[in-house]
């Protein structure tokens, strides 16, 4: 997995936004050698030493004030034209009908794909070497989406959709977080994208559209009533189950992801036990209560939910 | 308790006929050497509590995956944090600074205004303990020190928080804008004479410029921070989906909040354009060109606020005007960069602390101003917004550059304010821990938001890099509260045993050293002449005194009456506020809503009182015209039509308020009914504030106070007067004509 820098571009958009720091970069590194050397050059040579007098008063010069505000002036306008033209490469406008559109939740991201019909949380399935349109939108409060590697980061505002780019050259999974304060968890909203070939995002996509399939096991199955007896289906949805709320994250292929809560840990069974018996000690704060379980129903729950590959 | 009367006493800044009654001389003193040094005690207070709001982030995130602070408690901390350091630490500090200098520069005897001058200080410490309430109520604010709605708003903090968050920044505001509509009227017409506009030193000038920026920017904030609270205790919804705009939050706070940054910045250039030349023993490279070049800023500033906003959405057009006059505003700031380090160059430098702390402050800032182009460059602002690169950035400026020029003040300026030195062994200590403990703490920070770590996060997962990387600014950040502590140390020990300073200790050029330190009651004994920028100079080197700056005839010999100026001032900043809610009514009943709007509302009868409004404008006109003409009586009359004119309006809106409200409209009925209450309230409630100026004239006319001509309180409550009726046309125009035409 790649660990969340800017330094290190993986899509044109990206890249396109780096080679500009990169110039900038050089350009600001040369005026602080400059002035910083004008600096440290007074300092050194023109020190104070005992018994000094004071030396020759002098109050200006005209040109040199005309040179160092002409030649800024001249930075500014490059430096402007640079943007511009960074920002038609790197954000171009977006297509009307968006490939995702990914919804910031407090403290969760919700993707749908409108041509397919996939709805998941948290994880993001894309097809290497494409670029795709995403849309932009919040359920609450602003959230950002960003993931540094393949894009610019983007506001999710209510009421307001905002559209961005994104792609990545090459297979590869891709952390992404919330960088807009968005209340008590918002350090754990990350999420991932995982840029995949054409083939396996395919393959993914059919596998997302299936219905959860019943489970086997009488632990399962107890799991699974129970799932649909109490609170879960409130807010939580499984295509092929009766839970079909939209409150919390979609549950269908839970188990084929990567991350829980948004980041907090790794999905993996323990984790989800430990999920389960008490979310408020894992993600103080989240929205899901605190069901006390007993320590069967945790072991049905998870062992349902684990079948929901 | 009388040893700290007895410290006092020592320090000079107590006489000895005060001692017995020590606490009230201070309390209710309304001297701006008094009050300068109150402003900055209460800053040094809320310092130690921000200060420790700061090291609970730090120790916080000094390792991966921490649980020493509940997400809710650091979200508390770090909104505090922000609000404590730039409303009660940055501001006061600043404006405790001018306060005390700026009259001494200008060889003025006090301040223009002292009562005013103590009100708006008393502000600063009760808006503080209003802010710190919240911790008593249910929990401070957890909405970061911008309060984005809609994050800010009651459906996602139900507690009351927010609410004495806003009303704290409210009560603050307003005596910011006080303070500094005082020192508008302090330099124009509080100068001695000789001391021309072109003559001012630059920290005088700077503030002078700086006030004007106050005035303009706070009330923008304070008419932000009445639509949110409108929005939590009204149940309204101007930053709310669906129909209200989370962005237009944004607007209102950052078309407030950049020039705040500002507010914050040009004294510390003051500062800095006052020491470098001093410790260079060279005067200021191009003053004409700092001084101006203050107020490109200014102007800039107020047009650069959507640089907050890049990642928002508001599209590449705007964007890229942002992105251009963001950039613009660089130019002006180079120059001051470049300005001081010519200074520097050809002198003969003195490393005393204060020029340590310039210098140091300079470096910084010429580093903090680099990576804020790179923020106005918008693509880079699409990667390292909201990240530690952003964090980085700001402190640089607000630390980096604001704390180390208020350091370097404060260790130019004590001896001056309690008549002993300083010591250079403590100085220099903590010059050198705050410089390596900065650095630590901030340079690091660049690093983890280029690595990808967002700001406001209360723990982090290990990723590659953070955990050390943050582990070092924690430990920076103990760096520098030690050196804050030897600061304070250094403080202590030089009030009770610092050497005298004497009037002059650094051989500085401005007029406060021409006093004894501390400077008597009213300043000053005797002026000597001032017929440059440096009359201090001037004196020391007669063989070559500055050239003569000489006046550029009635301009610079401006000196107009105080009190118009004031009321001037306070219009140029009510018109800020009236200007935001105009442009936010005008915003808002665009939207379509179900309900009532701006075509239901009954022109010809609000015309009918409008025309008594109108007409009381002559009236109060005509009042002036019988005081200009010795005619009491008539003046009197004239004065009873206006004030009967204004209850007649005041009276209709009461009528028209009353039929709508019967009708079932309410302020949360939409967002028609929620600005136009909003909008029209406000400019009655500032109709209502002229009548209750307007009677106490009439009581002062009758009671015989107007018989000294010219009476500049009728002159002042007529100009307010005939200001809220220019508003009422713009509002007339805007809510009840304009409609029809749509």
């Amino acid at each position: 997995m790649n660990a969340l820098t800017v330094l290190d571009p993986q899509s044109p958009q990206a890249r396109a936004i780096f080679h500009l720091a990169i110039v900038a970069g050089i350009i600001f590194a040369v005026i602080f050698a400059v002035v910083a050397g004008m600096i440290v050059y007074a300092l050194m040579r023109c020190r104070w030493r005992e018994g000094e007098g004071d030396p020759k008063q002098v109050a200006g010069n005209k040109t040199v004030e005309l040179v160092w505000t002409t030649i800024p002036f001249l930075i500014v306008v490059a430096l402007f034209v640079l943007s511009w033209r960074t920002m038609n490469a790197s954000d171009p406008p977006p297509t009307p009908e968006p490939d995702i559109v990914i919804t910031g939740h407090q403290w969760w991201w919700e993707a749908r794909y409108p041509k397919s019909g996939v709805v998941t949380a948290n994880e993001i399935h894309i097809p290497a070497g494409t670029p795709l349109s995403i849309r932009l939108e919040s359920a609450d409060v602003l959230h950002e989406f960003w993931v540094p590697e393949i894009g610019r980061k983007m506001t999710t505002v209510p009421g307001h959709p905002n559209n961005i780019w994104i792609e990545s050259d090459h297979p590869q999974t891709y952390l992404g977080v919330c960088s807009e304060f968005c209340g008590t968890e918002h350090a754990w909203m990350h999420f991932l994208v995982v840029a995949e070939t054409p083939a396996e995002f395919q393959a993914w996509e059919q596998a997302q559209l299936a219905p959860a399939q019943t489970p086997i096991g009488a632990s399962a199955l107890q799991g699974r009533a129970l799932f649909q007896q109490t609170s879960c289906m409130n807010c939580h949805a499984i295509k092929g189950s009766l839970a079909s709320a939209g409150v919390g994250p979609d549950l269908t292929h839970f188990a084929s992801r990567k991350i829980l809560g948004a980041g907090v840990a790794a999905n993996t069974p323990e984790n989800l036990r430990r999920w389960l018996t008490n979310p408020q000690l894992i993600k103080p704060g989240v929205k899901m209560p605190d069901y006390k379980f007993t320590e069967s129903q945790v072991t049905q729950l998870t062992d349902y939910i684990e079948t929901l590959k | 308790m009388s040893e700290i009367a007895a410290v006092l006493q020592r320090t000079g800044i107590l006489s000895p006929e005060e001692r017995e009654h020590w606490k009230m001389a201070w309390l209710s003193t309304v001297d701006h050497k008094r009050i300068g040094i109150l402003y900055m005690m209460t800053g040094l207070v809320f310092f130690v509590v921000g200060g420790i709001e700061a090291l609970l982030i730090r120790l916080q995130l000094a390792v991966p995956n921490s649980t020493l602070l509940h997400p809710d408690t650091y979200n508390m901390v770090f909104t505090m944090h922000g609000t404590t350091m730039i409303f009660l630490v940055a501001m006061p500090v600043l404006f405790g600074l001018a306060n005390y200098i700026v009259p001494l520069q200008i060889g003025a005897r006090d301040m223009a205004f002292p009562r005013l001058n103590a009100y708006s200080f008393w502000l600063v410490p009760f808006g503080g303990i209003l802010l710190h309430f919240s911790f008593l109520s249910g929990g401070a604010p957890a909405v970061g020190w911008f309060a984005y709605a809609p994050l800010s708003e009651t459906p996602y903090s139900s507690q009351s928080g927010v609410d004495y968050w806003a009303l704290s920044l409210l009560v603050l505001g307003i005596g910011s804008v006080g303070a500094n509509i005082n020192f508008i009227a302090t330099v124009l017409c509080s100068r001695t004479p000789q001391m021309t506009l072109r003559r001012l030193p630059l920290f005088t000038w700077m503030i002078f410029v700086n006030a004007f920026l106050v005035i303009l920017a706070l009330p923008v904030l304070n008419a932000g921070l009445v639509m949110l609270l409108i929005d939590r205790l009204l149940h309204a919804h101007f930053f709310l989906v669906p129909g209200g705009s989370a962005i237009m939050w944004q607007h209102i706070f950052w078309a407030f909040g950049h020039p705040e940054v500002y507010i914050v910045a040009i004294p510390a250039f003051g500062l800095l354009s006052e020491i470098i030349p001093v410790f260079s023993r060279k005067p200021i490279f191009g003053y004409e060109f700092v001084a101006g070049s203050t107020v490109a800023i200014a102007f800039l500033s107020l047009g650069v606020w959507a640089h907050h906003m890049f990642t928002v959405g508001l599209g590449h057009t705007v964007d890229l005007f942002f992105v251009a006059s963001s950039m613009l505003i660089a130019i002006p700031t180079g120059v001051k960069v470049l300005n001081w380090s010519a200074t520097m160059i050809g002198g003969r430098i003195h490393f005393d602390t204060p020029m340590l702390f310039c210098i140091a402050a300079l470096l910084q800032f010429l580093l903090a101003g680099l990576t804020g182009v790179s923020h106005a460059v918008a693509p880079l602002d699409w990667q390292t917004k909201n990240s530690y690169y952003l964090v980085a950035h700001f402190h640089f400026v607000f630390v980096g550059l604001i704390v180390f020029a208020i350091l370097g003040a404060l260790h130019y300026w004590v001896p001056k304010m309690s008549g002993r030195l300083l010591s250079e062994r403590l100085g220099k200590w903590s010059f050198w821990l705050m410089v390596i403990g900065f650095n630590m703490t901030f340079i690091t920070q660049h690093f983890l938001g280029l690595a990808g770590m967002a700001r406001r996060i209360y723990t982090y997962a290990d990723l590659p890099g953070w955990g050390w990387m943050n582990m070092v600014s924690t430990v920076g950040a103990f760096f520098m509260a030690a050196a804050s502590l030897v600061f304070v140390w250094n403080l202590v020990v030089s009030l009770l045993f610092g050497e005298k300073a004497g009037n002059n200790p650094w051989n500085a050029w401005t007029l406060e050293w021409a006093t004894t330190s501390p400077p008597p009651h009213e300043n000053f004994r005797a002026l000597p002449p001032i017929t440059s920028r440096r009359p201090l100079w001037d004196i020391a080197n007669p063989d070559r005194p500055d050239p003569v700056v000489g006046s550029r005839g009635k301009a610079d010999q401006f000196k107009p009456e105080k009190n118009k100026t004031s009321i001037a001032s306070f219009i140029i900043s009510e018109s800020g506020f009236f200007g935001v809610l105009i442009l936010a009514f005008l915003y808002y009943t665009a939207i379509p809503e179900a309900g009532p709007n701006a075509k239901g509302l009954d022109v010809l009868q609000t015309g009918l009182f409008s025309i008594c409004l109108f007409a009381s404008s002559f009236t109060i006109w005509r009042a002036e015209t019988g005081l200009h003409n010795n005619q009491r009586r008539r003046m009197i009359g004239w004065l009873i039509a206006t004030i009967v004119l204004g209850f007649i309006f005041i009276g209709g809106q009461t009528f028209e308020y009353w039929h709508l409200f019967r009708s079932g409209v309410r302020v949360n009925t939409n967002l028609f009914t929620t600005s136009f209450f909003t909008l029209t309230g406000f400019h009655g409630l500032h109709v209502c504030v002229g009548l209750i100026a307007l009677l106490i004239l009439l009581g002062l006319a009758v009671a015989g106070d107007s018989k000294k001509r010219p009476w500049p309180a009728l002159v002042a409550v007529g100009l307010y007067w005939h200001f809220v009726d220019v508003v009422w046309v713009f509002v007339l125009s805007v809510v009840y004509i304009l409609p029809r035409f749509l």
